[in-house]
């Protein structure tokens, strides 16, 4: 699991993020929602050690982020953002075997192969494998890259958890990738190793998919836990300065603003 | 195996056959031909009689072989950088030049004919490449200290691009001062040089330049897979383990050891390092292993023909080899790209 306890975070005398502590526990889907400049992508900056806190720690498990090595983090942390974009041709496939240079020197071996085959198999990338990465459009680089932050933690570790972050993976996707890929994500819970941190922004994606939500705002953590106890009228009225109304069918909440 | 790996050796296989190839015609023609008869025989003879060569196997051993080296070495240091500066930048319109090597080598060069001839002090045959060397690391070292941004102390790459281009500015305008300078017969030097020639390679400097070449090589195949990572952007590689500030400092390193050296002994030669990689990246896409390799292969064919047809096309007299890369290079570099569907 990941614990943060009291982050703090500045530029200048700008604190992006005070005093922050969540925690977010394996086989559950953890996402981080709140109004723009509440400073998600900077929390998430900080967990993917991007960014070393002023003060307070991080441990992934028992163990201080910082003093993790960059190679051994790559090997049990993947981060896909958003928007990727190559500056030159490579196939799919040499994209996603991208995400299991941690484990190899040279070359790939029996176990790399076998990694981004089954993980472009789950993302429907498993066709395009010979494709130039170029010629993809918006929704198929995406799938790629999903491909490759999964090939990149396939395997369990001994002894450990695996993280994936996903930092803003949706934001250029339509309504029906969406919804496809948070199936997906979904679907790779039943590892109970794996412990997931994402940033959305619809707040209907969090609604439908989430199992725990931190709401932050101005740097703070307004709420966090239970969908159902972080999404209601008033702490979203508060946060977002809008008052939903929210519709529960078929045990789906939907916010109406 | 997968169909673009079994490519890929297949490419490796036929620029070897290509090189060997060319290799040897750069050994049979020139100002006069040599057969392989008597290069057979030279071969032989420098190993049991070495007395006993024929004036023709003295042209062989002491200029032509020597020369045919340098060239493919040469090539492929040059392609070599350019594969390295493209992957570094991120960017397929980088050339080996752009971080202000040759500038400077070229720099530190009319600097030595300039001052050479008026001071008269007695140089040597390793003068000039060491005058070279100097101007090429002290002009790469301005152009990083420039860059440096003063809040965080990293130099981003449009800003050592820019810096790039200013430094350059600077030297070449100050290669032109010291050849309006310089009087006739130095100023030949200057404009000769700053084309590029082969014509002096001895034994001594091909010796130099292979070990640093083949050393800067070996080094450079070990941070390739780096180099694919950084093509997603710095923040993906940082995520899958690269050592953003270290890979830089490394590769800008060989980079400059790559260029100055070779500019050293040669002067400058132009878009061998911008056009062979991409030739490659035609055919082959851009997977750093397999384009290192390759480009230098490429680079020592294209430079060894280039000097062939610098030599043959006034024969006697020659021609600078950087206006052949340039008037050949080009041309074909423009049909093959309006020809393929290159994504950028």
């Amino acid at each position: 699991m990941i614990s943060v306890e009291n982050i703090t975070v500045s530029i200048g005398s700008k604190p992006l993020l005070e005093n922050v502590s969540v925690e977010f526990e394996p086989g559950k889907l953890n996402l981080i929602i709140g109004p723009n400049g509440a400073g998600k992508s900077t929390l998430i900056k900080v967990i993917s050690k991007q960014l070393v806190p002023k003060t307070g720690t991080v441990c992934f498990g028992k163990s201080d982020l910082q003093s993790i090595s960059h190679s051994n983090l790559s090997v049990i942390r993947a981060v896909l953002s958003q928007n990727i974009d190559l500056a030159f041709p490579l196939t799919v496939r040499e994209v996603v075997m991208m995400g299991r240079y941690p484990h190899f020197t040279e070359k790939p071996g029996k176990k790399d192969e076998d990694a981004i085959e089954h993980a472009m198999k789950f993302f429907d990338a498993w066709e395009m494998a010979d494709r130039n990465y170029m010629s993809l459009s918006g929704g198929e680089k995406q799938r790629v890259h999903f491909a490759r932050v999964l090939a990149q933690i396939w395997f369990p570790v001994p002894d450990n958890y695996r993280y994936l972050i996903l930092d803003e993976p949706l934001t250029f996707l339509d309504v029906y990738y969406q919804y496809q890929f948070m199936n997906k994500i979904r679907e790779l819970l039943q590892r109970e190793d794996l412990v997931m941190v994402g940033v959305v922004h619809d707040l209907n994606l969090a609604a439908r998919f989430a199992d725990q939500i931190v709401l932050l705002h101005q740097g703070k953590v307004v709420v966090a836990g239970e969908k159902e106890k972080v999404l209601t009228i008033e702490n979203i009225k508060q946060v977002y300065q809008l008052e939903p109304k929210i519709h529960t069918s078929e045990n789906i909440m939907h916010l109406l603003f | 195996m997968n169909y673009l790996k079994s490519r890929h050796t297949l490419g490796l296989f036929v620029l070897l056959i290509l090189l060997i190839v060319t290799f040897l015609l750069s050994l049979c023609f020139g100002a006069i031909s040599i057969s392989l008869h008597d290069i057979y025989d030279a071969v032989y003879k420098i190993l049991t009689a070495p007395d006993q060569l024929s004036l023709v196997q003295r042209i062989f051993i002491d200029i032509r072989l020597p020369r045919a080296i340098a060239c493919v070495v040469v090539g492929a240091s040059l392609a070599g950088s350019g594969v390295l500066m493209q992957a570094l930048f991120r960017n397929p319109i980088v050339e080996p030049g752009l971080i202000g090597t040759s500038s400077g080598a070229a720099f530190g060069a009319s600097l030595y004919f300039v001052l050479g001839a008026s001071l008269k002090f007695t140089a040597s045959e390793w003068t000039l490449p060491i005058a070279a060397c100097i101007g090429g690391v002290i002009s790469t070292s301005l152009v990083f200290l420039l860059a440096k941004n003063k809040v965080h102390g990293k130099s981003s790459v449009t800003s050592l691009l820019l810096t790039g281009i200013a430094i350059n500015a600077i030297f070449l305008s100050a290669v032109g001062f010291f050849s309006y300078l310089a009087r006739d017969p130095q100023a030949r030097s200057i404009t000769f040089w700053n084309l590029g020639t082969l014509s002096g390679a001895s034994w001594h400097s091909v010796a130099i330049m292979f070990i640093s070449t083949t050393l800067c090589f070996l080094a450079a195949r070990r941070y390739t897979k780096q180099l694919n990572a950084l093509m997603m952007g710095e923040e993906e590689a940082f995520f899958i383990g690269v050592d953003i500030r270290k890979l830089k400092l490394i590769i800008m390193v060989i980079n400059v050891i790559l260029v100055a050296v070779a500019t050293a002994f040669v002067g400058v030669i132009s878009f061998v390092g911008l056009v062979v990689p991409h030739l490659l990246r035609l055919s082959f896409g851009s997977d750093n292993r397999f384009l290192l390799l390759a480009s230098a292969l490429l680079g020592g064919v294209l430079l060894t023909l280039a000097d062939l047809v610098a030599r043959l096309a006034l024969a006697p007299a020659e021609l600078p080899i950087g206006i052949v890369t340039a008037l050949v290079g080009v041309p074909a570099f423009i049909v093959m790209l309006r020809k393929s569907n290159y994504y950028f």
